[in-house]
This record gives C-alpha cells, sequence and structure tokens, in this order.
C-alpha cells in the first residue's frame, strides 16, 4: 500500500486526501464493552469520549487520538455527519473520513489551533442557543444552522474539502451507494449486467 | 538515419507532446521515413498500469503542475488550479477521453459567415473547408476504427443509454444512437473489442479504446524513423539569427537540461500549454514570444459549452455499467436561432463514479440535498452536454505570476462565458431535463461544467497572418519550420467533441510538412 500523501489541486484551502493516505494513520479498533464504560464518558450523540479516544457506545469502533482532545474529534465526526448525512452510513466512515486532521494536527500546530479553535466555536454558539455543546444539540437542522454561520470559514471549508475525498472514496461507501468500482478483474461488465434495465 | 538520434542531428523534425495531434503526427511522418524525436513530458503508462479507481487513476495520469485561473467562471473558485482536465502522459489526454469521433459540420467551419457577427465574440471563418478535410476524415476514421463508419458496427447500448434512447423516443428526437465511438466494438487493429469495464476516462485496460499510447506510438517506433523520449519536458523553444527554429530545449526526468537540434518544430502540448510555450520562448527579435507577431497566441481560449444533466429514477440504472459514453442525441447540433443562440449542442451519454460525483455533482455544495442526491447514486442516468462556445479575445492562456517547478511562468487560464454559451446552456440543461423527465425522473440535477477537457484556439487557423497564428496546414504565419499540432489551431470550437478533427489536422499537416521538407521550403 501506497502511503504518501497525494494532493489534488483545488481552491486553497479544501485539499483532497485519498484512501491510502487515510489508511496510515492507523485504523479504527475495538474495545469490549466493559473497557469502553471503564474509561470513557458517553456523549449525547452516542460517541463515547475517553482519555485519548473516541468511541462508539455499543463499542463497535474506537479511534486513538494524538494531537486532537478526544471531544475535538467527537465534534468532527457528528460535523462530517451534519455536512454529508447519509442515515445508512456508521460513524466508523464518518470517523475514518476526519481522522487525517489528527495526524496533520500532529505535524502543524497552526493547523492544529485552527481545528480547535473551530470546534470550540461551534460549541460556544451551541451553549448561546441553549444547549450544552455542539454534539449535545439533538435536531440536525439546528447544528446544520450552527454550521451555516461559519460555513465561509477555513475551519468549516477544511472540514468540507476534505470529505469530498475522505468520505467518499471508501470501498465500503461505494457498496452502500450502489456503486460496484473496479471491474477489469472481473472481466468488466459486459457479462455483469452492463444492458440489464427492465423498467423502462 | 534510425533512432534513437543525437541531440545535434539538426536533421530531425522535434514534436513536443505524444497526445492526440503529436502522436499521430510523429507516426504519420516516421510512416514516411522522416526522423522524429518525439519530447513527452510525462511517463509511459500501458493498459496494463491503468487503474480502475478514479482518484488513483487522476493521480497517475492527469497533469497537476501549477497553474492558475481567473475570470468569472465558476471553475476558477471551486478548482483554481485545476483549470483543466489534462493527461500528462505518453498519449496525452488520448489515455482519458471517452472515444466520442465526430465530424464537424459543413457549416461550422463559415462559423462568421453563417451565423453573422456576434458582439463580443471573434469569430472567423476556418481557413479551410470540410472538402478539404473530407480524405483526411476518412483517413482519421479508419485509423481510430470509429464506429458507424467504415462498416463498422455500433457498441451495443449499456443502462445509462437506454435510458437517454427512451427518453429522446418520447420527445421526439430523430437522431439517437450508440455513437461514433473509437472503441472497438470487435476485434480491429489487433486490439480487443470493448468488455464493458466502465472506466474508459481512466485508461482503457482491454486497450479497446483508441489512444496513441498503443496504436501510433509503437506503430511508429517500429519503423525506426521514430524515438518517444518520455519526461522529457520542454522548456523553451529557440531560433537562429535568421529567426527559423534552430532546436527545443528540454528538461530530463533528473532536471538535466538538453537542447534537441531539430530542422523543423511542432508543438503539441494541448491548447493551455502549446501557448504558454510559444509565450516562454520569448527572446529580443521576437519580444511578444514566437509565432505571435498577431498578437493572438494565447487568445481566443475555448472550452465548449458544456454542463451534465444527471437524473434519479425510482428504479435501478446502474450508469457505471459499461461504455462511459456510448449514446448520442445529435438532433440539437444545428444551428437554428430561433431556440435563442447561434451553433448548436450535442448530448451525450456519460457517467461518473461515486469519487468523481462527489467532487463534481455540485462542488462546495453540502447537506441533505446534497447527499440524497448521492444516495440515489444507483438510481442515477447521465449526460453530458457539448455544444459550440463563442470565441472571445479575452478569454485567454497567459503566463502567470506563479511558477512551475522549473522556475518558468506557469499558464493562467481566464475565462468568462459569452451570453451565448449561457443561453445555449440553459437550453440544453431544459432539453437534458426533459429526456429524463419523459422517463419519470424524480429529481434531476443541471450540473455545472467540469475542469475544462476540450481545451481549444488559443494558436488559431486563420486566412490573414494578422488575424491568426498560424495558416490552414497548422503552420506559423511567422516562422516557416513551426508548426502547431494540436487542438489549439482551431478556429471555432464547433458542436463536436474535437479529437477526431484534431487526428484529422494532424494527418494533412503530416503530408504538408513531408512535401515542404522535399521541395527544401523547409
Ligand atoms: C475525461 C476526458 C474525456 C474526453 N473525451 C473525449 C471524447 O469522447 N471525444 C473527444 O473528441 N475528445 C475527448 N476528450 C478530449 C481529448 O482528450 C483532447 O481533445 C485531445 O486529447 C487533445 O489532443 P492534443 O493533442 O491537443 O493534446 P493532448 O492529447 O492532451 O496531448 C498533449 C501532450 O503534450 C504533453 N506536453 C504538454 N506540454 C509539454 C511540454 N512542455 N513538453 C513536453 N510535453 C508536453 C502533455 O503531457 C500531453 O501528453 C476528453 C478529454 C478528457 C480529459
Ligand atoms: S468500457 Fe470498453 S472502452 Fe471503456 S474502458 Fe472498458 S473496455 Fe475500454
Amino acid at each position: 500500500m501506497k502511503t504518501e500523501t497525494r494532493t489534488v489541486p483545488v481552491a486553497s484551502p479544501v485539499s483532497f486526501t485519498d484512501r491510502s493516505s487515510a489508511d496510515k494513520r492507523g485504523e479504527l479498533y475495538k474495545l469490549t464493552r466493559r473497557q469502553l464504560l471503564t474509561r470513557g464518558l458517553v456523549l449525547g450523540s452516542g460517541l463515547v469520549v475517553g482519555s485519548s479516544f473516541i468511541a462508539a457506545d455499543n463499542a463497535a469502533w474506537a479511534m486513538e487520538v494524538k494531537a486532537l482532545a478526544p471531544q475535538t474529534m467527537a465534534t468532527l465526526v457528528q460535523m462530517a455527519r451534519d455536512i454529508y448525512p447519509h442515515d445508512n452510513f456508521g460513524d466508523a466512515l464518518y470517523a475514518n473520513a476526519v481522522k487525517g486532521h489528527d495526524a496533520t494536527a500532529a505535524d502543524d500546530a497552526e493547523f492544529l489551533s485552527m481545528i480547535e479553535g473551530g470546534a470550540k466555536q461551534l460549541d460556544a454558539i451551541a451553549v448561546e442557543n441553549g444547549n450544552s455543546s455542539y454534539v449535545g444539540t439533538g435536531w440536525e437542522a439546528d447544528r446544520v444552522a450552527i454550521l451555516k454561520t461559519i460555513e465561509s470559514e477555513p475551519f468549516f471549508q477544511t472540514i468540507r474539502g476534505g470529505l469530498v475525498v475522505g468520505l467518499y472514496n471508501q470501498p465500503e461507501v461505494w457498496n452502500l451507494l450502489g456503486y460496484e468500482g473496479s471491474s477489469y478483474e472481473k472481466g468488466g461488465y459486459l457479462a455483469r449486467g452492463f444492458d440489464d434495465i427492465n423498467w423502462l | 538515419m534510425t533512432a534513437p538520434y543525437e541531440h545535434n542531428d539538426d536533421s530531425v523534425v522535434v514534436i513536443i507532446g505524444t497526445g492526440a495531434g503529436g502522436g499521430t503526427l510523429a507516426n504519420e511522418l516516421a510512416q514516411k521515413g522522416i526522423s522524429v524525436v518525439a519530447l513527452e513530458a510525462g511517463g509511459r503508462h500501458l493498459p496494463p498500469d491503468y487503474i480502475n479507481d478514479e482518484w488513483a487513476s487522476f493521480g497517475q495520469l492527469a497533469w497537476t503542475d501549477m497553474r492558475t485561473t481567473s475570470g468569472s467562471w465558476r471553475v476558477a473558485k471551486d478548482f483554481a488550479n485545476l483549470p483543466a482536465w489534462i493527461v500528462k502522459a505518453v498519449g496525452g489526454s488520448t489515455t482519458h477521453w471517452a472515444g466520442a469521433s465526430l465530424r464537424i459540420q459543413d457549416h461550422e467551419f463559415r462559423a462568421l459567415t453563417e451565423y453573422g457577427s456576434v458582439e463580443g465574440a471573434s469569430l472567423m471563418d476556418w481557413p479551410i473547408t470540410l472538402k478539404d478535410l473530407e480524405p483526411y476524415y476518412e483517413k482519421a476514421e479508419s485509423k481510430m476504427g470509429v464506429t458507424r463508419t467504415n462498416g463498422i458496427p455500433g457498441l451495443p447500448g449499456n443502462n445509462n443509454f437506454k435510458v437517454m434512447k427512451a427518453g429522446a423516443d418520447k420527445l421526439g428526437y430523430k437522431n439517437c444512437h450508440t455513437g461514433r465511438m473509437a472503441i472497438n466494438s470487435q476485434p480491429r487493429d489487433g486490439r480487443t473489442s470493448c468488455q464493458q469495464l466502465g472506466f474508459c476516462f481512466q485508461g482503457c485496460k482491454m486497450g479497446a479504446k483508441w489512444s496513441t499510447a498503443y496504436t501510433e506510438i509503437p506503430k511508429g517506433e517500429e519503423t525506426g524513423n521514430l524515438e518517444v523520449r518520455e519526461n522529457a519536458h520542454v522548456l523553451k523553444i529557440e531560433h537562429d539569427d535568421s529567426g527559423k527554429i534552430s532546436g527545443v530545449l528540454y528538461a530530463d526526468k533528473d532536471g538535466n537540461q538538453h537542447l534537441q537540434k531539430c530542422r523543423v518544430a511542432c508543438v503539441a502540448g494541448n491548447s493551455i500549454e502549446s501557448p504558454r510555450l510559444l509565450l516562454n520562448s520569448a527572446s529580443t527579435m521576437f519580444p511578444d514570444g514566437l509565432a505571435n507577431s498577431s498578437g493572438q497566441v494565447g487568445k481566443n481560449y475555448m472550452r465548449h459549452m458544456t454542463g451534465s444533466v444527471y437524473a434519479s429514477f425510482e428504479k435501478p440504472v446502474n450508469m457505471y455499467r459499461g461504455t462511459t459514453m456510448a449514446g448520442i442525441i445529435t438532433d440539437e447540433s444545428k444551428h437554428d436561432t430561433s431556440r435563442g443562440f447561434v451553433g448548436g449542442y450535442e448530448m451525450e451519454t456519460l457517467s461518473i463514479g461515486v469519487p468523481f460525483m462527489a467532487a463534481f455533482l455540485n462542488p462546495g455544495a453540502w447537506g441533505r440535498e446534497f447527499s440524497a442526491a448521492m444516495d440515489s447514486y444507483e438510481n442515477m442516468a447521465g449526460m453530458w452536454l457539448v455544444g459550440e462556445d463563442m470565441p472571445q479575445e479575452s478569454n485567454a492562456i497567459s503566463l502567470s505570476d506563479e511558477k512551475d517547478q522549473f522556475g518558468l511562468p506557469a499558464a493562467n487560464v481566464h475565462f468568462d462565458d459569452h451570453p451565448n454559451d449561457v443561453a445555449m446552456r440553459n437550453h440544453a440543461y431544459q432539453q437534458g431535463m426533459a429526456v429524463y423527465d419523459a422517463v419519470g425522473a424524480t429529481q434531476t440535477h443541471p450540473t455545472p461544467p467540469y475542469p475544462s477537457t476540450h481545451n481549444l484556439g488559443t494558436n488559431r487557423m486563420s486566412a490573414n497572418a494578422a488575424d491568426g497564428v498560424v495558416n490552414g496546414f497548422g503552420q506559423s504565419h511567422d516562422i516557416s519550420n513551426l508548426f502547431v499540432s494540436d487542438g489549439s489551431q482551431f478556429t471555432t470550437g464547433a458542436a463536436e467533441n474535437p479529437t477526431l478533427t484534431i487526428v484529422t489536422l494532424a494527418i494533412r499537416q503530416a503530408d504538408y510538412i513531408a512535401e515542404q521538407m522535399n521541395a527544401d521550403a523547409i
């Protein structure tokens, strides 16, 4: 597996990061449910935040964070879902799509403070609106309203731009959306339904 | 002399770029016994290397050197450093291309005469006619194995085509079929037939689609008269005291610079790099750049009026299965001003995978509307709209303040739509959506133009030396041993996808260069 980061030139500050570069930043892993409950705190969103990790509250996956606060990573995961909401995608796919920001933040102090600052700003607006935090804001529409207020800022554009490839370039996402991907090794679609439409 | 050639061999023809124009010209000249050195900035990738994965393939093949943008086109905002989608590899953009191969129509060669003068547009008639090109179109179609010519059957229709065809029939369109495609519908010319992989834009792993990378170039090399140097990035074209081209300076893959002497130089780097190279080659004798006495180098940049319509249905389409562009409606390609614009457009099936759909469906958009469209991916059909855009002098390639990896000024691409382009796009969106609505679309998505795939016109042909850069054979009006051999020669864009015409012009130019060399005129 190649490990270099490839960036595609697009309007700054948005940059695409491909799947292979996301892979090197550690796979999501599993904790036992017991480990989880002794080590972490359940957030309103169904995410558990521990001292240096976040996890799903059913222990389906967990992610170690190196630079970002676990609470910040939880905010990013929720934000990712709010930006591109697919109700049949598990949180793991969103977590996978944003985890690269932790590695970038580990090497780049300015980036780290932009992300931490952005997450804090989201929480501050949520509190003004009478909620406990961004993640603790119950309705998607209320969270989206918060995002709208910071839509043009580099923090939002970095997260959204990164998701275009980070989220949609995952083979599991292709499966869920009904895209079968690479076909050469299967002999193409000539004998696999290239003209099978039957409802016209 | 046979290949390889010495750097100081000044008897060779040097060709810069090995895409549709350069790759074809290289083979045609080599077949005539002329010694050719083709310099290609990219590496050599062949079907076994091609990757059935959109971003990975883009990383492998696309031109991602520094470029900048300006103007009111949306690409300048969404893809500021990616104005165009062009390949940097042996074979050029014929590795990515979809294969649609249409002749320019007779009246389109006389755009100014037929359309009349259009405010703000620098329309001209071509200095050549369809009649001049017909014999060469025939050669090109045979070389490329274009379906529905030379007795070659059309490709079978895939799901995406069937949706288009059903809609076209309901709307009363008369001309809808699986296209004229440079894709083998049956084995031909030592290449197999299409297996419906659905990754035509990523390089055809079957070799069923014509690309100079594995047709023209190896054929030329077999003659012993063609040397292709890959990873050879041309920096400057040099001339002697008499103002004739004397050699071409290039950097090899390690960055070492070499001067290849030559008798003739042909520029075929596609319509952004070709004018940039001429401008970057300015000298004391030619302070505005080579071949630029008219001031037209880099001007009149055209990219076709484009747009796409994707539509979602209640049931699966699976448009990505099979040929990317294998269906066309040609009814709107006529010139009929009752529609509110001059010129015409084609409607062609198009499919992109989930990764590219996310990037291109509505760049910058987010929220439920966008993700709902993505959720319907499996049930989507899609078409591309491609029509004649108006040449405008202010749409131009110029030298940017940004530098490339060699320290040379990068290309800036400036573009504003002409009101005629906007009127045509709106009509095309409306008709495209109507096609899908006629077969029960539940949502339609009028999708903005992608980074330019058809880049044209920046070294245009003209009868008169004051109006353009090259004559009807692609020869510089100013410097007789300098030629332009790619799509930048186009005087106007016409509605049709350009590559068949680029290949046709290259075959014709090869005859002319050989004649001129024989006559010692160059
Ligand atoms: C996704 C896609 C789909 C397309 N589908 C179609 C289609 O269906 N039908 C159609 O007609 N057209 C299609 N096209 C357009 C078609 O690919 C181009 O019109 C055609 O390839 C242009 O030919 P060209 O010779 O001008 O340039 P290219 O084929 O782009 O070749 C230019 C070459 O020059 C090289 N080069 C540039 N600068 C230098 C330098 N300084 N030194 C050395 N080498 C250099 C480049 O690396 C490149 O290899 C498509 C394009 C794309 C991207
Ligand atoms: S669909 Fe046909 S032409 Fe396209 S990549 Fe596959 S085999 Fe090649």
